[in-house]
């Protein structure tokens, strides 16, 4: 009995997975790096123009992008979010039951680490939590009402500094990590990370588009893209890519998704919210 | 002389023909091949790296297995399980190089 024991315990200990040492992670020093890094190699363009993708990189596509912005295709979206927000759920309360400051002005704290569940809890997640601790089915994480909820949270944040926070807790450090892991790692059939456009590649043409800098990458979600006609979220967004590389893409609400943007969100702390946004 | 050649052909032949059709792949073998690539797909989706050409080819192959063409059923799954077999192969290795990647 003892020595069976002894073996279930040399199992567990053997297989389970170790929580990295603080030592082993350093987010702010990746972060100082990530942006020297980016406005050594463009720099001429204002930290805050960053946030613009690739208006910040090519001047003919940010000229088109001042036409359209007099009469933004996310318009639509921000009316529907505000009217969303507005619109009680069936038990009575609404979003602003959820949120900090009723869910206004919020969107640079997410992602956030919450340590109760010991996840990273994302924008997407957090209003589908809410609809879900109110009896209410989750939305597609991808568009439509979810792309338009978050829309408006991004409008009422605009010109807000993002200001993710990395508590000290391993496994909000670990959960950052694998957000980076995931963002360097490359994938699909066409053998190419985040980093391989974002990063390597930012500023340059991928066919006819040009390839946004990963510095800021995530303040302007969500965007109304023109390639869908239509808006999209931070989910569409990665799982387009992923498609795009010939990676099949995860399910909404996957933890790698959520703590990619743990880590991209971290990387873009002080450049300020400019969402929703306008992409070719 | 030219009916020997023409004698020598008709041999090749038919002994090509008939070894195409000792060779030809049978159900059992669609299945097997089948089987084979499922589990290797469960691999790579277990470790989140699948790729999307991996289900196109294992769709391929239970189409042609439906239609009673095994031999290209079996060659669409054995391509689906090198796919998947690429794709682990993959993620293993970026398992160590993605620091390499890393801004510093």
């Amino acid at each position: 009995m003892l020595r069976k024991f002894c073996i279930a315990v040399a199992i567990v200990v053997g297989t389970a997975q170790p929580l990295l040492a603080a030592s082993d992670v350093n987010p702010q020093a990746d972060a100082k790096a990530f942006k020297d890094y980016f406005t050594k190699r463009f720099p001429k363009v204002p930290l805050n123009d960053f946030v613009n993708g690739p208006y910040s990189m090519d001047e003919g596509l940010r000229k088109q992008w001042q036409a359209i912005d007099a009469f933004p295709p996310y318009e639509f979206a921000v009316e529907q979010g505000k009217q969303m927000f507005a619109t009680p759920f069936k038990n009575g309360k609404s979003y602003a039951d959820c949120f900090a400051n009723k869910g206004i002005g919020v969107r640079q704290n997410y992602p956030y680490f919450d340590a109760k569940s010991g996840q990273v809890i994302t924008l997407e997640v957090a209003v589908n939590q809410c609809r879900e601790a109110n009896g209410e089915k989750p939305l597609d994480y991808t568009k439509d009402d979810m792309a338009s909820v978050t829309a408006y949270m991004a409008f009422t944040s605009r010109g807000k500094p993002f200001d993710i926070k990395i508590p000290d807790d391993p496994r909000a450090l670990a959960a950052y990590n694998k957000g980076k892991e995931y963002f360097y790692t490359r994938r699909g059939q066409l053998n190419f990370s985040c980093a391989s456009c974002h990063v390597q590649s930012a500023g340059d043409h991928i066919r006819t588009e040009v390839l946004a800098p990963a510095f800021g990458i995530t303040a302007a979600l969500p965007i109304y893209r023109s390639a869908w006609g239509g808006m999209g979220t931070t989910t569409r967004r990665l799982r387009t890519c992923n498609g795009q590389v010939r990676g099949v893409p995860l399910p909404g609400g996957d933890e790698l998704y959520r703590d990619v943007e743990y880590f991209l969100s971290y990387m873009a702390n002080g450049l300020p919210i400019s969402g929703p946004g306008t992409r070719p | 002389m030219r009916t020997r050649a023409l004698i020598r052909l008709a041999v090749i032949l038919s002994v090509g023909g008939f070894a195409t059709a000792a060779f030809a792949a049978t159900a059992d073998d669609f299945k097997a091949a089948y089987a084979k690539a499922e589990a290797a797909i469960k691999q790579a989706h277990a470790l989140k790296n699948e790729w999307t050409t991996t289900a196109s080819e294992l769709k391929a192959a239970k189409a042609a297995g439906d239609a009673g063409k095994f031999d290209d059923a079996v060659k669409h799954a054995q391509e689906a399980e090198a796919l998947a077999n690429a794709s682990i192969a993959q993620a293993k290795e970026q398992e160590k190089l993605w620091p390499q990647a890393v801004v510093r």
